[in-house]
């Protein structure tokens, strides 16, 4: 598949001619008239959107008129009320342990195809992604299928004798979501890493080994820092829209996996309290990227000390 | 074992590989499985097989017309995410100015950011605006979600385009209009066709943003998630979700087809000029 999210393309336009002095100006217009229909387009239906979520998670809301003086009255109810916070704590652990899981799992088959991939490459990449264009809805309600009461799992371990009882312990849990949400996320953890593991130098790894390192040397100290660009786009286009997810909570959380997204639809709908639900947009953002951050940092750390 | 290069090929690697497809493909799989089987229940061992759940969507008014609004939604997505991603990946690929990079950041931010929060601020901005939720609304904001996607497929299409064909074109008196018709065009073409194709799939899927600004006007995922809550519903619903995967399937594998075979043909003409 041609579509790799989270990758930095890299332009390489030809050198300007030298005789044209003027050529940069006139290309730097050029560019930028080309590109500001989309730029416009983005600013108006992201950027401002975004801007006005900020605004409105500061001011209050009385019924249906908006009261726009400043009050931090919002950010405290998101981040003092038990409820939200529950939901704030488990929503970051449940996309911090799916990102980390998914990226983990992930590697391995990114770094077969682009080593052992061989002609078929594309091939295997087509193979991969295929199934994250299925209607994310269906594949959700699929694992709800698979691990419920009388569901797949269950009639395949009891037929096969492993339990003499269906377990209900394998859906409404924070588990189901953690394995759901691991499936659906697979393909955006397998590109990044892949594209980056493309990008590395097959004769290092040969000198690596030349010099004498095991193969789990050579993948700590060559591999592994320079697919890290790779493997830290997976992580982060994996937990941060996942802490936001709402459909997978839904269908197969139960009471204990509920997540912050549920909170927030609540206040656009019967709640209606945009300015507590922005606060809770917000704060949802701001924390989750914080610790995205953090764990970036922790792993450049650490593969700086297994190097 | 050891492969290419000297690099360690183990013997539990390909074992792996084909766990992770099967974990990958499992749960896709029991979708048309469980709409051929004759029970309303989604259990093992299976009940004989039956066409009558997708027969029975035949009849269903309201999901034909949630239908035609997820194909009207699909293909003016399609259409507009295109023209803006055609725009930006050729002012990113052929000129150099100041603030690509912000640039480009904030178009591809979507795919960096939830899903819910993307939809509940375009929600406010639009009813503060006074538009009423429409199809129209679905559009707007399907195609901030699809922009990325389009972007990556039509980046790589034009990057490996060659300026000077285009110069000589315009040295040898062809208008700017007449260059980009018959000389950038047909090579860009399958691209253009790849992201048509990879936008409409994905507008077809989306749920969160048809969701929120639909308003009273179904997706067919909108729909879906409306029969979700009654069990009884649940192999029309699995009919319904297979169709639509063997149509995803399909675009994406003629999508392929045409970026592989563009890609076979500039190569052969990159080996023919040398």
């Amino acid at each position: 598949m041609a579509v790799l999210p989270g990758i930095e393309v890299e332009h390489r336009p030809s050198d300007p001619p030298k005789s044209r002095t003027r050529w940069i100006a006139s290309e730097e217009a050029s560019g930028l008239a080309l590109i500001s229909p989309t730029l416009l387009y983005a600013l108006a239906l992201l950027f401002l959107p975004v801007l006005i979520v900020i605004a409105y998670s500061f001011w209050t809301q009385d019924y249906l008129t908006i009261d726009r003086t400043f009050t931090l009255e919002n950010y405290r109810t998101a981040l003092g009320e038990p409820i939200y916070q529950d939901l704030l704590v488990r929503s970051l652990v449940i996309s911090l342990v799916v990102s980390l899981v998914t990226v983990t799992v992930s590697y391995p088959i990114a770094w077969f195809i682009s080593f052992h991939g061989g002609v078929h490459k594309n091939l295997w990449l087509f193979l991969i992604t295929v199934p994250c264009w299925t209607s994310y809805l269906l594949r959700v309600m699929s694992w709800k299928v698979i691990l419920g009461y009388g569901g797949v799992m269950n009639t395949g371990l009891l037929s096969i004798g492993l339990i003499d009882k269906p377990l209900t312990t394998l859906l409404y849990n924070s588990n189901a979501v953690v394995i759901t949400l691991v499936h659906s996320w697979a393909a955006f953890a397998i590109l990044p890493i892949y594209v980056s593991l493309e990008k590395v130098d097959r004769s290092l790894i040969e000198a690596a080994h030349d010099l004498g390192d095991n193969k789990l040397m050579s993948f700590l100290r060559v591999t592994l820092p320079l697919s890290l660009p790779g493997v830290i786009s997976a992580f982060l286009i994996v937990m941060i829209p996942t802490v936001g997810d709402y459909v997978t909570p839904k269908l197969v959380g139960g009471k204990d996996g509920v997540m912050i997204a549920t909170a927030i639809q609540a206040q656009f709908g019967k709640g209606a309290n945009w300015p507590l639900g922005a606060a809770l947009s917000v704060t949802t953002m701001v924390v989750v990227s914080a610790i995205a951050g953090l764990v970036v940092l922790l792993l450049k750390l650490l593969v700086r000390v297994t190097k | 074992m050891s492969g290419r290069h000297g690099i360690p090929k183990s013997r539990w690697l390909p074992a792996y590989v084909g766990l992770y497809l099967l974990f990958l493909y499992f749960p896709i799989l029991l979708l048309p499985i469980f709409s051929f089987n004759n029970a309303s229940t989604t259990t093992f061992p299976l009940a004989g097989f039956t066409t009558k759940w997708y027969a029975s969507l035949w009849g269903n008014s309201a999901m034909l017309e949630a239908a035609r609004n997820s194909l009207i939604v699909g293909i003016s997505v399609a259409i507009l995410s295109t023209i803006l991603g055609i725009c930006a990946a050729r002012a990113l690929t052929r000129y150099r100015f100041r603030g690509k990079k912000p640039a480009t950041g904030l178009i591809m931010a979507p795919l960096f950011l939830p899903e819910i929060i993307v939809a509940v601020s375009l929600l406010m901005v639009l009813l503060q605006l006074g538009l009423e939720l429409s199809l129209v609304t679905v559009i707007l904001g399907q195609v901030i979600f699809c922009l990325p996607y389009a972007m990556s497929v039509l980046i790589s299409g034009f990057d490996g385009f060659d300026r000077s064909l285009e110069e000589a074109s315009l040295d040898l008196g062809e208008t700017a209009i007449g260059t980009f018709r018959r000389v950038t065009l047909p090579v860009v073409a399958p691209a253009i066709v790849s992201s048509l194709l990879v936008s409409f799939t994905v507008s077809l899927d989306e749920f969160i943003l048809a969701f929120f600004l639909s308003g009273t006007e179904p997706t067919l995922p909108v729909y879906i998630w409306g029969q979700l809550r009654f069990a009884a519903k649940l192999p029309g619903v699995l009919a319904l979700g297979s169709l639509m995967l063997l149509i995803s399937i399909l675009l994406l594998t003629l999508s392929e087809i045409i970026r592989r075979r563009a890609e076979h043909r500039l190569r052969a003409q990159g080996a023919h000029h040398a």
